[in-house]
């Protein structure tokens, strides 16, 4: 049987599983259980592979080059981006503006629109689930012009509150900024809501998109918001690559951040234009390998059952999530109504890094601390927790593993 | 257990994570100083009662993980009626019985708190073995800084 190309077959985790080499391996004698996905994810050998065929075969420096690899850079490069718009839906690829991550991101807009934006007695609106990365830019803005910082807060399960959150929308917002899931408790947000509340008021709304990407189904245009924030790392691509999705409008009027090659139009000692979108704001040699890395894992991406997958995802941590939370001893943290990916929980008398160390020696990686989310572990009153966080390739077996190494924690911590 | 997990989590380990000695404020404390590990947010903080040179008191405070908390334990234990010189030895020896760094530490100095030898194969959890250590050198040398393992 032939299958024609671009076919998706049913989702199938086995089939997954293969397609990614680094989980085949053991770790101190057990096989490795790779939880920890909501801090960088592994990567598909179609990732891997296109990484070491551009750097075997395409090498060179883009949009200037008049040789062939130059050519064959700038076209992949730029297809990348097509194949991102596509990803998020977005209108045009010149809204697609690569960057290092997430992190740097938010720290583009705070840094370009925020400081044009912002005027004394402003103020810029998070919530308490957010990661440091989408609270210091902010701190640091509103510091330097004397803005106020607004914080809305969440409920005792996780989820925003909303009607607390509408009455933070005031006549000196000038800026919502706002996690798209929680990546230390898995919480997805309405953020189709919030940006219909801010909408109403002209309030522009940047989402960190980092651990939704990975999961859901994005559509900037559906949600209507003007930023969304991604890492190519989290989304089975590579490391120091991410991506900033900008409302055109937004992105024209906005000045350039980091100036240098490639973001100018016409340079003289007594002027500068810079250049158009996005290369107004993608100075110098960017992350060519890693731009089409995540390229390549886009495709993968796309080369696989959807909705197959979500309902995959969804199984296993609701089974992670029953599994866990029956164990003596231990209470889960985030148990809002709409979760995807993350599971944080805590042990009554042990802390985070021993259940992590303790973990390790089983051959299971999770990550046990703050998850630079230090408000928010303020928030629910611990100094750490425990968190397993899944992609794709998990299985309902490996939450068993994890369940078998929980019980061991409570074994040596009677 | 596997035996290299029960080398870390030692019985005498895990009671003073349970029961943690000399825990809670010191009123006569006139040194004190308070630690941080960045990586991961522990906090604690040392009071120590200072007499003509010598540790009279000491207790310490904060959260932690058991190895963190055992250790700040212990080493209440063993500071009482030390001088400042002899703290910072006993620390020294400490150290290197976690780190394996040069001369082989001296088990007679170290008295109980050779238990912690199992630290050494566990590299990332030896700044939750010092933090304690590190910020009672900072009380005794009466630093106003906060102490950080980093």
């Amino acid at each position: 049987m032939t299958v024609p190309a671009g076919a998706k077959t049913a989702f199938d985790v086995r089939s997954v599983r293969q397609d990614f080499p680094i989980l085949h391996q053991s770790v101190f004698g057990k096989p490795l259980v790779y939880l920890d996905n909501a801090a960088t994810a592994q990567k598909p050998k179609a990732v891997i592979d296109a990484l070491a065929r551009y750097y075997t075969q395409d090498n060179a420096n883009i949009h200037r080059g008049l040789h062939q690899l130059s050519e064959r850079a700038t076209a992949a490069y730029e297809e990348a981006r097509s194949k991102v718009r596509r990803f998020l839906n977005a209108a045009e690829d010149r809204e697609i503006v690569f960057v290092r991550g997430t992190t740097e991101a938010i720290n583009l807009v705070a840094q370009s629109y925020g400081r044009t934006h912002l005027d004394p007695g402003d103020e810029v609106l998070i919530t308490t689930m957010e990661h440091h990365s989408n609270i210091v830019p902010w701190q640091i803005l509103c510091e330097e012009k004397g803005a106020r910082l607004r914080v809305a807060p969440i409920g005792d399960d996780g989820d925003l509150l909303l009607d607390e959150f509408e009455k933070l929308l005031g006549p000196r917002t000038r800026l919502v900024s706002v996690v798209h899931v929680s990546n230390a408790l898995g919480t997805v947000n309405p953020v189709k809501r919030l940006v219909e509340m801010a909408r109403r008021r002209d309030i522009p709304v940047l989402v960190d998109g980092a651990q939704a990407a990975p999961h859901l189904r994005i559509d900037v245009r559906e949600l209507d918001c003007d930023f969304y924030a991604l890492s190519g790392h989290k989304l089975f691509g590579p490391t120091g690559i991410g991506v900033l999705y900008g409302r055109a409008r937004l992105l024209e009027a906005m000045p350039p951040w980091q100036s240098g090659g490639d973001m100018i139009a016409s340079v003289t000692f007594a002027k500068t234009t810079y250049n158009r979108l996005p290369y107004k704001f993608e100075a110098g040699t960017p992350h060519i390998a890693g731009v089409i890395g995540l390229g390549a894992a886009l495709d993968y991406l796309e080369s696989i059952d959807r909705d197959g997958r979500i309902a995959h995802e969804d199984d296993v941590l609701a089974y992670a999530t029953r599994t866990i939370a029956a164990l003596p001893r231990v209470r889960l943290v985030g148990t809002a109504r709409e979760k995807t990916g993350v599971l944080s929980f805590v042990i009554e008398g042990v802390h985070p890094h021993d259940i992590g160390t303790i973990l390790d020696r089983e051959g299971i990686a999770i990550r046990a601390g703050h998850h630079c989310t230090q408000p928010l572990m303020d928030r629910f009153g611990v100094p750490a927790t425990a968190r397993a966080s899944f992609a794709l390739y998990n299985t309902r077996a490996e939450v068993d593993a994890l369940a078998a190494g929980v019980r061991r924690v409570l074994e040596v911590f009677r | 257990m596997t035996p290299d997990l029960g080398d870390l989590y030692q019985e005498v380990i895990l009671d003073h994570n349970r029961q943690p000695r000399n825990f809670g404020a010191l009123p006569g404390a006139n040194r004190r100083a308070e630690g941080f590990n960045p990586l991961c947010g522990d906090r604690v903080t040392v009071e120590v009662e200072m007499q003509d040179g010598v540790v009279q008191d000491i207790r310490f405070q904060g959260s932690g993980c058991a190895i963190s908390k055992a250790s700040a334990s212990m080493m209440t234990e063993s500071m009482k009626g030390r001088t400042r010189a002899q703290a910072e030895a006993l620390f020294q020896e400490f150290h290197r019985l976690l780190t394996g760094d040069a001369a082989a530490p001296d088990p007679a100095a170290l008295g109980k708190l050779v238990v912690f030898s199992g630290v050494r194969e566990f590299p990332v959890r030896v700044k939750c073995a010092t933090l304690a250590w590190h910020t009672l050198r900072s009380a005794l040398e009466n630093a106003r800084e906060i102490a950080t393992t980093e």
